[in-house]
């Protein structure tokens, strides 16, 4: 191996709850993304899409399975091997369905204040914002309140925040089920330029098949199992009832 | 980034209502502990006032404000004579209740050792001391009374030269300082019908014994000034008070003076301990377990808002760590925000108190030491609430803020 992965996901195992109550959202998943991959994600709702995110996320770690990121082992199941919410700010960055920005922050204080825990100046940090606020076209709207934003200003801004540490990966959760397929298409260009640019491993959860030609390689989710996707598989989960 | 300041300004109605609120809540322990402290101060005001070293009073009594003392007008003499002492005075003090202008006027008359004391001592705010030993008088200003203002008390005029401020006796009552003179013949003035009256009564009694019907010149003198029959004795006092020379021993004098049969001799010290253990000592404490109750149910009103102001913040706190942030900044936000809002209030609740407490009808005295103590107490309220806060903050889940 020349270069080190993105992400190395080893036999993740999720169960939640326990006794007659339990659910295995995702059984034995693995996955090597490479540096400036783009990634998409199928599969039907309840598949366990989410939790494979956030367990290679370290938000909600695996009950059994390794994980790596850059190289770097980060989990050995539910046990870190490093401080997670270090390796957060510094090397993950997230998009969710629903914007998830904090309330009292503006867009560019939400973009500026991942740039300034991780210890950069304020200053510096500020103009990395800005600059990403302008290149999503969100740049006019930088001293409004989240509140004030439409869906799809709210979930560019989030998606400027992904950015603005330049993580080694990025991990989307159905970006751009608020916005319309012309900007949703636009986001995951982004994502694929960002990708290539800078060497960043991106996985991005999606429905929206149209995009699928943006993506370097395609996965696919059922049942807990994760698994390149195969035609039929793409055809399968262009069903109506993939809503989640 | 400071994102206690952020979170704020994002909701600065919200925050300055609830602000103003817990500010005038601690106005309110403030301005008990000023009630509480104007209570104790003034009760010691007019022992102050006279500046006795030394209190000599009628035996075994507690006298004179917890009880009565009597002491013939002689005493004063001998505690004079004393060595060690170097003045002697008769203390009067007594409460009159009379109209002036149409309204009453309540009012404690204290007698001033003239000519030593004329009331320069006294915490004057305008006009001067007595100048004269008749006819003269030295105002609270809670009395309502102004320089020059002449009010007529038994047979005399007096004239207002001087006015105090915050002189009351413990009862509440605004003080006027005359001398003891005349302090005394406003207490023992009698109109002319009862004086009348008395000299008819006594010329009987003179007229129904052999030594009255022998003697003419003693029915002379039972209708004369009572102040000319020498069996009769002359108004008593009720205390004397001594001031002691430089560098004399209270101890030695205190002995001296208590060999005597007829008197009791209190330090100053003594003395307030007997005023705040005796007269005002049940609504001192009455006001003080108040305070302290108070003081306990802000603590909880004020730990509980500033413990619901992060729960309001717990999903943002959720976001900030699934981005990354650390405790610390988490920490931050909460334990500013609460000192923010402690600091703010404490100024808010001193600025409307320093307006108000003038306005009520007795001293609320705020000591900068109770200040402090107030400020100590919300530093540590606002430092436990965060606690609470931050307990509750720690164990949030980063993925509680997606969903
Ligand atoms: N916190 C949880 N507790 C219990 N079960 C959960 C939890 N989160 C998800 N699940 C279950 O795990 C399965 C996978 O969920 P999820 O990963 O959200 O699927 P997807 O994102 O593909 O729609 C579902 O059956 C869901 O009900
Ligand atoms: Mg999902």
């Amino acid at each position: 191996m020349s270069e080190a992965l993105a992400l190395e996901a080893n036999g993740l195992t999720k169960v939640y709850g326990t006794g007659h109550t339990q659910v295995v959202a995702m059984r034995d998943a693995s996955l090597r993304l490479h540096r400036g991959e783009v990634a998409a994600l199928l599969g039907p709702s309840g598949a366990g899409k989410s939790t494979f995110l956030l367990c290679v996320g370290l938000i909600n770690p695996p009950t059994r399975g390794r994980v790596a990121i850059g190289g770097r082992p980060v989990l050995d199941g539910p046990r870190a091997l490093v401080d997670l919410r270090r390796f957060r700010r510094e090397s993950v960055g997230f998009v969710f369905q629903k914007s998830n920005l904090i309330p009292f922050l503006n867009a560019a204080d939400n973009v500026q204040i991942v740039g300034e825990l991780v210890g950069r100046p304020a200053s510096q940090a500020r103009a990395r914002a800005m600059e990403l606020l302008e290149a999503l076209g969100v740049g006019a709207r930088a001293r409004n309140m989240p509140t004030q934003l439409s869906g799809g200003e709210q979930q560019r801004v989030t998606v400027a925040r992904a950015l603005a540490n330049q993580p080694s990966l990025i991990l989307a959760d159905e970006p751009t089920a608020a916005l319309d397929s012309k900007r949703g298409r636009q986001v995951m260009e982004l994502f694929r330029d960002v990708a290539h640019k800078h060497g960043t491993g991106i996985i991005v959860v999606t429905h929206d098949h149209r995009a699928l030609d943006v993506f370097d390689t395609v996965y696919q989710m059922e049942d807990g199992s994760l698994r390149p996707a195969t035609h039929a598989g793409i055809e399968a989960s262009s069903g109506p009832a993939s809503t989640s | 980034m400071n994102l206690a300041v952020r979170d704020i300004r994002h909701s600065i109605g919200r925050f300055a209502l609830t602000t103003i609120g817990v500010g005038m809540l601690l106005m309110v322990v403030m301005g008990m502990g000023g009630i509480y402290r104007g209570l104790v101060d003034d009760a010691l005001v007019v022992t102050r006032g006279v500046g006795a070293d030394l209190w000599v009073v009628q035996r075994d009594t507690r006298g004179p404000f917890a009880e009565v003392s009597r002491l013939p007008r002689s005493v004063v003499d001998r505690v004079a004579a004393v060595p060690g002492v170097m003045d002697a005075c008769e203390f009067v003090f007594h409460t009159i209740q009379r109209e002036h202008g149409g309204r009453p006027l309540r009012m404690g008359v204290l007698g001033l050792g003239w000519p030593i004391d004329k009331g320069q001592g006294l915490p004057l705010i305008a006009g001067r001391p007595l100048a004269q030993n008749h006819y003269e008088m030295i105002a609270d200003e809670s009395l309502g009374l102004t320089l020059g203002e002449r009010i007529r008390l038994g047979k005399d005029t007096y004239t207002v030269v001087g006015i105090t401020r915050w002189l009351v006796s413990s009862g509440g009552d605004g003080i006027a300082c005359f001398t003891s003179r005349d302090a005394q013949s406003i207490q023992f003035d009698e109109p002319g019908e009862s004086v009348r009256l008395e000299r008819r009564a006594r010329r009987n009694r003179a007229d129904q014994v052999d030594f009255g019907r022998t003697q003419p010149s003693v029915l002379e003198r039972a209708s004369g000034l009572s102040g000319n029959i020498a069996a009769l004795p002359g108004p008593a006092i009720s205390a004397v008070i001594a001031r002691l020379s430089p560098g004399a021993d209270a101890k030695e004098v205190q002995a001296i003076i208590g060999a005597w049969g007829d008197v009791t001799t209190y330090t100053k010290d003594q003395q307030e301990q007997l005023l705040l253990k005796g007269s005002v000592d049940r609504a001192r404490r009455q006001i003080l377990l108040f305070r302290v109750l108070l003081t306990i149910i802000s603590a909880v009103i004020m730990a509980l808002i500033i413990y619901t102001l992060t729960l309001d913040k717990l999903h943002p706190i959720a976001l900030l760590k699934l981005i990354g942030a650390p405790n610390r900044t988490i920490v931050g936000l909460i334990l500013q925000q609460s000192l923010i809002m402690g600091a703010l209030a404490f100024g808010v609740g001193h600025l409307i108190g320093l307006k108000l407490f003038p306005m009520f009808p007795r001293r609320v005295l705020v000591t900068n030491d109770d200040l402090l103590r107030v400020a100590g107490i919300v530093l540590v309220i606002s430092v436990f609430a965060s606690l609470l806060g931050i307990w509750k903050a720690m164990r949030v889940a980063p993925n509680e803020a997606i969903g």
